[in-house]
């Protein structure tokens, strides 16, 4: 056991976990943010996907202890209203069925066009590869996605 | 107008009261069945009074429906309740909806399959609505001193046109709740609707897209444990010794032990099917202490022997399941239904005389297709959550059949169906495989023997691995062509590990002068399940990939081939028992045809068709492919429904796109194999599920306009895709394909 201060959405947070517990448990069990989902345990399905400085990662294999004083970022984090141009845009085309990879889907998005706010499709599906849907929302991700990039360009 | 009688689940009508006291109602459950509601949307009410066990209505005028359904992403949540809103005449903005728990007395079919749920509910839920409005007209008429039939209803308001007077649903509701319930209503007609066929934006979207806790998995209790199980590495075998000296002392660790999920003695209910009954468990305090702890086991695993157990099928026939020992490998599967295939099958329909047919052939074409065992991957692993006292199980989690699970929880705590309470969260995919509750079973188990609250989680890998899987399958097929290139005769053979795809009665059945149908089934000991659209899933793919060479040896335009043959199923129909309508087939396939602009060609764009019946519905596809650095590509699909009346516009297109992806995915893509019993993919690094660089770039969705009462829609656009894709392939490299997944027979360009 050891103890951690970790800045979760901006706020403040310390706790005494196991130094290899992945970031995805400590949201989860110690600090009741449940929006970062479980899908795989081992980066292959983006379920957990949440931001470090901003960039997208897959919080089920980083453990706690190598986040030191990096800003970590939930979907439950991302607005304060639930309104950020990619949850709207994500509402607009009513894109999800049983809706659970789409929190992970959403902070891919959103780091996606942080880093480029006018990608092309192939960029798009590229970087949206690591998330999978077995609902099969693929098509309304993408439109979702360029229609938030238009917002964030307007 | 159809009149109604409201004995149908009249049990749901017998009380009716005012709720006083909005406290009360207003503690929504915590699985935040209560939505945000849109902007313009009332606040809550300080009263609410329930008119029916599926609404009440606020003061204020708000109203709150109950989706009685499970929700695993078909969209039970925003359109059953559709339903009641329409026949309540309510302005949906003024709607918010609530997941309704297990309650046999107030809710009929609790259970998400067979893509049934809004075609069983079409008639109960609009029954509820219309019971409501009828009840707050009779309480304007009293009121207001009118005759009933004067007393109009529009957007949640009440009028009487003569003497100008008017009220909110809100105003009356009080009175409305101590109306007697009428014995009979009216509901409106097709024409009338104004919010079926509308669309209305998912009710959990606010939620979902903001992390809040709507999932098995999210759900928490005061004093909760985690639970997690180790089972066997294999099919086929079974715990031997277990020694947790190790894991019993590692932090967080409550305690260590084996369960048996179902009694030896227990018979059964068809969705009581698991592949492993003795499990190890492990209870702690947090998921990844008892991850850790589950590592640090030292299990020993032996063979079982065949033996028997006990079981009922669907429709309630005990029956005995024999599960034979060994340690079954994928490669021996594959060797195994060659040698059934080359036997002769069961005979399951017979028309004309096919010996004869085949033997006087101009020629015959025969070909065989494949497809492995498939697991469901929800996204969501399996888990659920108990709390077992001495004289009450309260259970929350992701079920498709609460009302079946039920029974099965309180047989193995041996307490009486009351004392058993499930709600039902939201989940994470369910695509048949939460129809299977062991886990639910299991769950309760643990708690009983802790004495605490418990969630069970599985990883993925736990998952993957634990059976219940769509079943291995097979189909050889032959069709007979005159000189003049008319199909004159049609068989197939169809069979499977352990069970078979064959629906006989299907298409081509009914179109072919000369039929014969064979099924064959094989044993074994790896469990099996409903996957999206069972045997359908499967049958579907092969037929419709036969049918295209059948066509192009006879040299006819596919589209085409398939409306001749319907064509003779329409006019002079071979047999009696034919189990589609071949008009509504045909419907299907000259929409997509119109619609692709099937027959223009355009440069590098590989085409392929499909069409088939299923869960009381029509599709058909096209798939446009191109060929990318040597690569498949699907460029767009074009699909065609017929699955009666559309309630939800936006969901039902948001489905078939769905259904339209995950079987190109599967086709392509998926897939389980085993060696000594044990599965070869444990996660998505050796499972492949189709990724979004993979998916169809564009996909149109149409509908055939219809009056009829809505049929399914949740599995049917599943199922023929495969072979739009099948067919598209071989435009694209000139090689048919038999065996799924595609991708182990190489799609390279010919």
């Amino acid at each position: 056991m050891a103890t951690f201060n970790l800045t979760v959405n901006g706020k403040k947070q310390e706790l005494n976990v196991d130094p290899s517990t992945p970031l995805l448990w400590v949201l989860r069990d110690h600090l009741n943010l449940v929006g970062t989902k479980f899908g795989c345990g081992m980066a292959q399905c983006g379920a957990c996907t949440i931001h470090l400085d901003g960039k997208a990662v897959r919080s089920c294999i980083l453990p706690v202890s190598a986040v030191g004083d990096q800003e970590v970022t939930t979907i439950e984090g991302l607005s304060e209203n639930g309104d950020h141009p990619v949850q709207n845009a994500w509402l607009e085309h009513d894109v999800p069925q049983c809706g659970y990879c789409q929190a992970g889907q959403i902070m891919s998005a959103v780091a996606l066009l942080k880093e480029n706010p006018t990608p092309t499709d192939e960029q798009i599906e590229n970087t949206m590869s690591g998330n999978i849907c077995r609902c099969g929302t693929y098509t309304r991700i993408k439109a979702a996605i360029k229609t938030a990039s238009k917002t964030i360009n307007a | 107008m159809t009149t109604i009688k409201t004995g149908i689940g009249r049990r749901s009508f017998l009380k009716s009261s005012a709720l006083a006291g909005g406290g009360l109602l207003l503690s929504f459950s915590w699985l935040g069945g209560c939505n945000p509601s849109p902007k313009e949307a009332l606040s809550l009410p300080k009263e609410w009074f329930e008119l029916n066990g599926y609404l009440k209505i606020g003061e204020n005028g708000l109203v709150t429906i109950m989706s009685p359904n499970p929700e695993i992403g078909q969209n039970v949540k925003t359109s059953m309740p559709m339903l009641v809103a329409e026949e309540l005449d309510v302005d949906w903005k003024n709607v918010i909806v609530e997941q309704a728990p297990l309650n046999t007395n107030v809710f009929t079919r609790q259970l998400a399959g067979g893509s049934q749920s809004i075609r069983q509910g079409w008639k109960s839920l609009r029954m509820a609505g219309a019971t409501a409005r009828r009840m707050l007209r009779e309480a304007a008429a009293k009121s207001w001193n009118v005759p009933l039939d004067e007393v109009t209803t529009e957007a949640s308001m009440l009028y009487h046109k003569g003497s100008g007077k008017s009220a909110s649903y809100g105003e009356m509701a009080s009175a409305a709740a101590s109306i007697t319930v009428p014995k009979e209503v009216e509901l409106k007609n097709n024409k009338d609707f104004t919010i079926i066929g509308t669309s209305k934006n998912n009710v959990d979207g606010k939620s979902i897209v903001t992390g809040k806790p709507l999932y098995g998995l999210d759900y928490k209790k005061e004093g909760m444990l985690i639970a997690m199980m180790v089972q066997p590495p294999g099919f086929g075998m079974k715990l031997k010794s277990v020694d947790d000296s190790q894991a019993r002392s590692m932090p967080g660790i409550k305690d260590i032990f084996t369960i048996n999920t179902y009694k030896d003695d227990y018979a059964r209910q068809w969705c009581d099917v698991d592949a492993f009954n003795d499990l190890v468990v492990v209870v702690g305090n947090t998921t990844w202490e008892v991850m850790n702890a589950r590592k640090a086991l030292k299990l020993e695993w032996e063979q079982f022997k065949d033996h028997d157990i006990s079981s009922s099928s669907f429709s309630g026939d005990k029956v005995s399941i024999k599960v034979p020992g060994g340690l079954e490998n994928s490669t021996r599967h594959a060797l195994l239904m060659n040698e059934y295939a080359a036997k002769p099958g069961k005979v399951v329909r017979k028309d004309g005389n096919p010996d004869a047919a085949f033997s006087k052939a101009a020629k015959v074409i025969e070909r065989s297709y494949s497809a492995p065992f498939l697991a469901h991957n929800t996204m969501e692993p399996m888990n659920f959550f108990a709390h077992v006292t001495a004289d009450k199980a309260e259970l929350v989690g992701p079920i498709q059949t609460p009302e079946f699970m039920e029974k099965s929880v309180a047989a193995r705590l041996g307490l009486p169906l009351e004392k058993v309470d499930i709600q039902m969260t939201r989940q994470g995919g369910g695509f048949g495989r939460r129809l299977y509750g062991h886990f639910l079973v299991e769950a309760a188990v643990i708690s009983q023997k802790v004495n605490a609250p418990v969630k069970l989680i599985y990883t993925r890998e736990d998952d993957m691995s634990n059976g219940v899987y769509r079943p291995a399958y097979h189909a050889l097929y032959r069709a007979a062509l005159d000189a003049d290139n008319n199909l004159i005769a049609f068989h197939v053979k169809a069979g499977g590990i352990p069970e078979s795809p064959l629906f006989a009665d299907r298409f081509p059945a009914g179109a072919v002068e000369n039929y014969i149908a064979e099924e064959w089934s094989a044993p074994s000991n790896i469990s099996v399940g409903a996957f999206r659209a069972p045997r359908s899933n499967f049958i579907a793919g092969a037929e419709q990939s036969f049918l295209d060479e059948v066509a192009e040896a006879a040299g006819k335009d596919p589209i085409q081939f398939r409306l001749d043959l319907l064509d003779r199923a329409i006019k002079n129909p071979v047999g009696e028992k034919n189990d589609y309508e071949p008009k509504r087939y045909a419907g299907v396939l000259e929409l997509v045809k119109t619609k692709s602009n099937w027959g223009v060609d355009t440069p590098n764009v590989f085409r392929g068709v499909s069409a088939y019946f299923c869960h009381d519905s029509y599709v058909a596809h096209v798939i446009d492919l191109v060929m990318e650095n040597d690569k498949p590509r699907v460029q767009k699909v074009h699909c065609a429904v017929d699955c009666g009346i559309v309630v939800n516009p936006v969901a039902a297109i948001n489905l078939v796109e769905g259904g339209s992806v995950d079987g190109i995915g599967h086709a392509m893509y998926s897939g389980l194999t085993f060696t000594n019993g044990a599965p070869d993919q444990s996660n998505y690094h050796q499972y492949r599920l189709i990724r979004h660089r993979e998916a169809p770039r564009e996909i149109d969705v149409h509908f055939v306009k219809s009056d009829v009462d809505p049929t399914g829609l949740g599995e049917p656009p599943f199922p023929p895709v495969m072979g739009a894709l099948a067919n598209a392939l071989y435009k694209a490299s000139g090689k048919r394909h038999y065996q799924q997944p595609f991708i182990t027979e190489g799609v390279k360009r010919g």
